[in-house]
């Protein structure tokens, strides 16, 4: 028993990272059509921005906030203006397809630029464990989980309490409605963008000290949260935390109980049967739109 | 200071005179090269590539082999074996002096055949067992073969450990699905007991499950086989559930890296050290100094693997004595190679009829954060 | 359109019959690269159908290339015929196909491109660790290039003639489908899907048809894949290279019939043009494909479109 609950504490830390990535994710979707592959890519960049800081000898709170920052204008804005915008008219597919290629660039560019080796990342958090119930858990665990939480929760507040919150809901359900009623709905698309952006990096800052910084992070994290968002619910954002908080613990419980080489499979023998009884999701809506 | 800057600038111009004039002379010696330079495997090609560069730097600064100068040509083969094959093939078209890579087994073995119907020798590195016992004539290792180093641990954990029962965690890829094969047999045959046989991914970051089942296996060591990122963190999560038995690995365990990334969490792992930049040997440290001012990182052994794989070569040029490529792939097969006669060797290394090498390894610990070598592995022969 | 039908025939001929010649004038890489050119385009032909004709998008036709692959090497190791295992590929992948599209497809179109995603990387971990049959990381080596009807394919020239061979009776099949009553269907579907079921296209089956055909052309490649390279291990079907074929006839052009020919050669030759940038290919490659996409997302066929259609009624001007 002691060791299922620290299986599924365990998951809860993983799947609190997930969730932060495929957020971002049914986001880009929601407002703007955007099936966003290099997610993952952008949940393993701003690391590398934030090791640059480092390197220039600043300290670590400045360089995640710089991190944020640059995060926030390339991989919000400029991805939004440079690549979103002009692919947007082309339909779905060529963006989907577009991003894909955005998602070698930038792996390649790390590896090219920054170093094909892991990089050590400095921690927010103290490594001591703690007793949970018979389980060890990290403090670092818990900091990250709870930062996480709390960047969600900031997040759904955000959407239903304040007037601009409610105009972006607006224009995720019904874009065309939403401009009736006066919402610039542009600049409330953009804002999504810039809220992705913050949310990738700092997932990023979490999980890098844990998963060390290197360019081929993006490629576990991407699926991740790609499935998470998916069974989840791809249209809302409870969808996501829920499906980020379901495969971590299914990860860890598929590794223990199920098979060690079939251990990546679990979640997307899952997806598939997600999609065959429930494609809206589990806690998602059913889409009006049926093309 | 003028007058030295202008000794410089005089020595220079005499030395590159000289330089174009034995150039002039003799044409350059081409190697090509075909690595992983992206997908799965591309940390293990950029360090081989780094590596092979290192090494023809440092040799053309002193005048090349037998006065002519190395070139290299690197291609990314993209961890495909189907593109390393093609790539290979261009590779002989260009009618090299010698063939370097690539560092997946299974690449090795789809241009293996092809290195041979060539006659050009082929120095590599893949480690899988099976490679040196197809009978290709003309390919040679630059580290131990798995079935070399696995008997070393398996021994170690059966008659130093004494264990009975051990969980193996391997990476399912070509690197760790071979050594696990490999331990497998050789503990079976000294009647160890498996107790958890443990496939982890590429890239995993939650170790959870695997430290469960180490935990409820009840074994009494635990053997780790897995890349850097993944030894570090399956170390943390290891020390962080008190897992207490001896924890055993492979020359990456008890890595530098490794060391400075799972921190505390390293100390008391032990195991057998084959090539790597942390061997107690003052030319692998000076040629990690060298490697780390060039490339601004610290090599894994596959860095040295690279830099060794040109310096075999050179060795092997020098004994025969002439530029040959037809005769090099016998040249570089029962040979000794020493450091002091070619220090870019690092350490003495025997070639055998088979293209294996052996070389002296070492038995180690962690101790505070420092890896100290127990016992000297001498030679085999 | 007007252009192509009066200059293809003729075009046509001279591009196999210089594809014919290639081999004489290079060495052996050059003409492995054809051969591995032949089997890509051959894939990307079967995707391009199912994306380019029938908008759906495949995630897995790299995925179908690996069980082709697979199947071929497998069951020739067996003693079957390569005639057969060529076929057997084909419809095996085929039918797969249609399996894994019938449930996506109930539901709604993009879901087909989740499902396909998960089925891609399911097929790696099958590959990768069903050892008893697949030889697990090991792979299979030492497949052998068949006897076809006396032929021996054996030297890289004869293999590439075959792949050439192979490549014109798919092209061959796949242009008499598009111009069948069922192109007509599947084009009806990709430009209005509503339309076309209210003029009384069963647009499942036919939607469903273009996927498991598109996956069954893949098998074939993977089947002429295996003897190609002579060895196949599960790396080279990951997850990515179904990604790279979808790359390719985007660039290329999807909906054009000669699209995948062009996304293939400028995916497989990249390297070798862009050597000059050395570690930087990938980068500059991923870069332009994005600068394409942005300016012209019908890809490179598309562009050659445009430029040839202007020029068409007043040549002398425009040379």
């Amino acid at each position: 028993m002691e060791s299922l609950l620290y299986l599924v504490l365990a998951g809860l830390m993983t799947g609190a990272i997930y969730a932060l990535v495929a957020i971002g994710f049914t986001l880009l979707w929601q407002t703007s059509q955007t099936i966003n592959f290099a997610q993952g890519e952008f949940a393993m960049l701003p690391a590398f921005f934030m090791l640059v800081a480092l390197n220039l000898k600043l300290p670590l709170w400045l360089a995640i906030l710089l991190g944020v920052g640059v995060s926030i204008l390339l991989l919000g804005l400029a991805f939004k203006r440079l690549l979103v915008d002009p692919m947007l008219r082309h339909g779905v597919l060529p963006l989907a397809i577009a991003t894909m290629a955005l998602a070698i660039f930038l792996k390649e560019s790390v590896k090219e630029f920054y170093s094909a080796e892991a990089q050590r990342f400095p921690s927010l958090f103290p490594e001591q464990k703690v007793d949970v119930g018979g389980a060890m858990i990290s403090i670092q665990s818990i900091g990250v989980f709870l930062v996480a939480i709390a960047a969600v929760v900031a997040l759904q507040l955000f959407l239903s309490r304040t007037r601009t919150g409610r105009s972006m809901q607006a224009v995720a359900q019904n874009p065309t409605v939403a401009r009736i009623l006066g919402v610039p709905v542009e600049r409330m698309i953009l804002l999504t963008f810039a809220i992705n952006a913050a949310l990738v990096a700092l997932a990023s800052a979490l999980v890098t000290p844990i998963y060390l910084a290197k360019f081929s992070n993006g490629e576990v994290l991407g699926m991740a949260a790609f499935v998470a968002a998916i069974v989840g619910g791809f249209n809302q954002i409870r969808g996501a935390i829920a499906g980020g908080f379901l495969l971590g613990i299914v990860d860890n419980i598929a590794a223990a109980y199920v098979s060690t080489q079939y251990r990546a499979a679990i979640p997307l023998l899952i997806l598939i049967v997600v999609i065959m009884v429930r494609p809206q999701g589990l806690l998602g809506r059913a889409e009006e739109r049926t093309v | 200071m003028n007058t030295k800057f202008l000794t410089g600038v005089l020595a220079a111009a005499v030395l590159s005179l000289g330089v174009a004039a034995a150039s002039a002379q003799n044409p350059p010696i081409k190697l090509e090269n075909v690595a992983e330079l992206s997908g799965p495997g591309a940390t293990v090609g950029t360090n081989w590539k780094n590596g092979i560069d290192l090494a023809i730097a440092e040799i053309n600064a002193k005048g090349g082999i037998l006065g002519r100068k190395v070139e290299v040509n690197h291609a990314d083969s993209q961890s495909n074996p189907g593109v390393a094959r093609s790539l290979f093939q261009k590779a002989i078209d260009a009618n090299p002096y010698a063939l370097l890579g690539p560092g997946y087994s299974g690449s090795v073995k789809v241009t293996a055949s092809l290195a041979e119907a060539a006659g050009l020798a082929q120095v590599m590195g893949g480690e899988a067992a099976e490679l040196t016992m197809a009978g290709h004539k003309n390919l040679v290792r630059t580290s131990f073969g798995q079935q070399s180093s696995m008997p070393k641990i398996a021994k170690y954990i059966a008659e130093e450990v004494k264990a009975q029962a051990v969980a193996v965690v391997w990476v399912n890829n070509d690197f760790g699905k071979g050594g696990r094969d490999m331990i497998t047999k050789e503990l079976a045959a000294r009647n160890v007991k498996i107790v958890a046989d443990l496939s982890t991914e590429a890239g995993q970051a939650d170790f959870a499950a695997d430290v469960v089942k180490i935990k409820n296996a009840k074994a009494d060591v635990a053997f780790i086989y897995l890349n850097e990122e993944e030894s570090a963190r399956i170390l943390k999560e290891l020390h962080g559930q008190n897992v207490k038995i001896p924890l055993i690995g492979e020359t990456t365990l008890l890595g530098q890296k490794v060391i400075e990334l799972a921190g505390v969490a390293a100390n008391g792992v032990k195991g057998h050290v084959g090539l790597t930049t942390d061997a107690p040997v003052p030319a692998v440290q000076e040629f990690r100094k060298r490697f780390q001012a060039k490339y601004n990182y610290v090599p894994d052994h596959n860095g040295i693997k690279g830099y060794l794989s040109v310096y075999m070569i050179k060795a092997a040029t020098e004994k025969m004595g002439k530029v040959d490529a037809k005769a090099l792939p016998a040249a570089l097969h029962n040979i000794t190679i020493t450091p002091d006669k070619e220090p870019g060797i690092l350490m003495e290394v025997t070639v055998d009829e088979k293209g294996d090498l052996d070389r002296m390894s070492f038995l180690g610990e962690v101790v505070d954060g420092k890896q100290v070598i127990k016992q000297v592995l001498p030679k085999l022969k | 359109m007007t252009l192509q039908r009066l200059a293809v025939p003729g075009a046509i001929l001279a591009g196999i019959i210089a594809l014919a010649l290639a081999p004489y004038g290079l060495k052996n890489y050059g003409i492995s690269i054809l051969g591995l050119w032949a089997v890509t385009t051959i894939a990307a032909i079967g995707l391009n159908l199912t994306l380019g004709y029938a908008g759906q998008v495949s995630l897995a036709q790299g995925a179908f290339v690996g069980i082709g692959a697979y199947a071929t090497a497998i069951l020739m190791a067996k003693g079957v015929p390569f005639g057969a295992t060529l076929l057997l590929s084909g419809l095996l992948c085929f039918a797969i196909g249609w399996l894994l599209g019938y449930p996506a497809l109930r539901v709604q179109h993009h879901y087909l491109a989740f499902v396909t995603l998960a089925f891609a990387t399911l097929a790696f971990l099958v590959f990768r660790n069903e050892q008893w049959l697949t030889g697990g990381i090991y792979g299979i080596s030492g497949i052998r290039r068949p006897v076809i009807l006396g032929w021996n394919t054996a030297p890289e020239r004869a293999y590439f003639h075959f792949c050439l061979i192979m490549l014109v009776l798919v092209s061959g099949f796949v242009w008499w489908i598009v111009r069948s009553p069922w192109g007509r269907a599947f084009l009806a579907l990709r430009e209005n899907p509503v339309r076309a079921a209210s003029l009384g296209v069963d647009t499942r089956r036919y939607t469903l048809m273009a996927f498991a055909i598109g996956a069954g052309i893949g098998g074939v490649a993977g089947a002429l894949y295996a003897p190609l390279v002579t060895y196949i291990d599960p790396v080279p079907f990951a997850l990515s290279f179904s990604l790279n074929l979808l790359l390719m006839v985007i660039v290329g052009g999807g909906g054009y019939f000669f699209g995948p020919f062009v996304g293939a050669m400028i995916a497989v030759l990249l390297p070798e043009w862009l050597r000059f940038a050395q570690g930087l290919y990938l980068v500059a490659y991923a870069a332009a494909v994005m600068v394409l996409l942005v300016f012209w997302p019908s890809g490179i066929m598309g562009i050659l479109d445009r430029l040839l259609r202007p020029a068409d009624p007043n040549q002398g001007a425009a040379r």
